[in-house]
């Protein structure tokens, strides 16, 4: 009789080295010398970008995790949405997939075939074709992509291009880490965790389609590193952000728990990288933990020209999802966050 | 009362939710220990001290242990994570007779709105009752952005109600999402014997 599998004991983004300790690691690494390499690991961007001709780049990311629901199949297309994603946040397609896969030996393979039926669905519905993959034996469960999409060289949305006066628009709510852990503790309710998992499932190939018809100067995606830490991500020299709480879309069940402190661990190292760079006005307890809460399979954070703000932010409402304006970048010297 | 909790091997939110359990049941003096291998989950202990008043003293006694003591005084509070939010003592009301907050910008009213009742929801202490009227009916129906965080007042234990007439004649009867209808005879009752109105 095998023994109980415990599948999810805290995975998803909230797996991710925080950001302190990786960028220490990634600033001893030499600077690559291509030219045709136009966008590369210095800037924290979502995924690599390298010319190939004129008119033609190519757009590289992988991604992988253990698991953060107890469903395999439901892992499998989180896990593929999810490393799709940082191909659509910069505004490219997706071309071809392979399968990143770590799985017990001891455990009955139809788990692993139904993880990665679940990946298939979803780079499927991206329009792209799995081509294959590698895959080992670990302790524990974990899965992913590495994903490779095109892009004419100059319609890339680099994380790092917005201008002060530009208006932030998030196209997913906040929240699912919080209702993953705390349905990993039995105290989620059905509700939330089916709003986390329709989120977590959703691919954000529709919102970056609808970005491109506008002014859009900067574009990333929500995961692991939090809200805020997505958005520091994206802050050039001088400029800063105005945060404000009032229309922040999330999960609501999401700041009750957290107000129970169902929170994360990875959650205080986004909070202990991020201290010098935000300043809260009066935010509770609970909207600033959903801000600094790891997303799996997060939604893009757009940084658009005022004037297409609304509509832009029409054409993401209609996708169906919790979305809205969440604040825009200012002029600031040191950088900062302000969150009201 | 002195408790010890030894959380080794458990991620957050785990000795979160186990210290939490046990802090329900203590009283003014009490003290519990809780012992973690990390220091991510010190930090989260210190919060959820700070956040409920609660002391807190935490210390490194190996390379991978962290001893984390937390004591109950006289303001410390932690409420049962499984009660509902303490309500007022008095009969507070919250009158809401629009789907818009303040007069100037209908846009910014309605998004004001939506924002007032979603901080209502999150208050320490809640209003007995809600009553919604007029524009304020509209708040109440299916399709409304402020159903979920209604819904969450009313699982919380407040009163919702909202004018049948209202509803009638704006063509939503039968599209009511959450709590009750009412009609003007139990809405002057229940605003003449509030302790408190509040109309934001």
């Amino acid at each position: 009789m095998p023994e109980k599998i415990v599948f999810c004991k805290g995975g998803g983004c909230t797996a991710k080295l925080g950001p302190g300790a990786l960028s220490s690691v990634l600033e001893k690494l030499p600077r690559p010398d291509d030219p045709n390499l136009l966008v590369g690991f210095q800037s924290s961007d979502d995924a690599a970008v390298y010319r190939l001709t004129d008119d033609l780049a190519v757009v590289m990311t992988l991604d992988f995790f253990p698991p953060m629901v107890e469903d395999p199949f439901l892992f499998g297309q989180i896990a593929a949405a999810n490393a799709l994603s940082d191909i659509y946040a910069m505004g490219a397609d997706v071309k071809t997939a392979l399968n990143i896969v770590c799985f017990p030996d001891t455990w009955d393979l139809n788990i692993l075939g139904r993880i990665l039926e679940g990946g298939l669905d979803k780079v499927n519905e991206a329009g792209g074709v799995l081509a294959g993959g590698h895959s080992i034996r670990d302790t524990e469960v974990k899965y992913g992509l590495s994903v490779t999409g095109t892009i004419h060289p100059d319609r890339i949305y680099a994380n790092c291009g917005g201008n002060p006066g530009d208006i932030l628009i998030l196209t997913k709510p906040l929240g699912v880490g919080i209702v993953c852990a705390a349905s990993r503790v039995g105290k989620a309710s059905d509700k939330a965790l089916s709003e986390a998992v329709g989120s977590m499932t959703t691919i954000n190939k529709y919102a970056s389609e609808a970005m491109r018809k506008y002014r859009v100067h900067a574009c990333t995606d929500v995961t692991g590193f939090g809200f805020l830490g997505h958005l520091k991500e994206m802050l050039r020299d001088g400029c800063g952000a105005d945060v404000d709480t009032l229309t922040v879309p999330f999960i609501r069940e999401a700041a009750v728990y957290a107000r129970e402190f169902i929170i994360t661990a990875a959650a205080e190292r986004n909070r202990e990288y991020l201290q010098k760079y935000t300043e809260f006005m009066d935010v509770p307890f609970s909207m600033q933990e959903l801000l600094f809460d790891p997303q799996t399979s997060g939604g893009l954070l757009i940084a658009v020209d005022p004037g297409d703000a609304d509509a832009l932010l029409s054409d993401i409402e209609a996708l169906g999802l919790p979305c809205g304006i969440v604040g825009s970048f200012i002029q600031s010297p040191e950088k900062k966050i302000l969150i009201r | 009362m002195d408790r010890e909790l030894d959380m080794t091997g458990k991620t957050c939110p785990v000795p979160l939710i186990e210290t939490r359990k046990i802090l329900e049941n203590m009283k003014r003096g009490d003290s519990i220990t809780v012992t973690v291998d990390n220091e991510t989950a010190v930090r989260n202990l210190s919060k959820m001290a700070a956040e409920n008043q609660i002391e807190c003293a935490a210390e490194k006694t190996s390379e991978t242990s962290y001893a984390v003591t937390l004591t109950m005084t006289d303001t410390s509070r932690i409420p049962s994570a499984d009660s509902a939010s303490c309500t007022y003592a008095d009969k507070t009301v919250v009158v809401l007779s629009s789907d818009k907050m303040g007069e100037g910008d209908d846009k910014l009213g309605a998004i004001l709105m939506k924002g007032y009742i979603y901080a209502l929801s999150g208050l320490e202490r809640l209003p007995s009752t809600v009553i919604l009227y007029n524009g304020g009916a509209k708040l109440s129906v299916f399709g409304s952005d402020s159903l979920e965080d209604l819904k969450l007042l009313e699982s919380q234990g407040v009163e919702i109600l909202t004018c049948g007439t209202c509803l009638n004649h704006y063509g939503l009867t039968g599209a009511l999402g959450v709590g009750s209808i009412t009609n003007m005879y139990v809405i002057a009752g229940k605003l003449s014997d509030a302790d408190k109105v509040i109309k934001p």
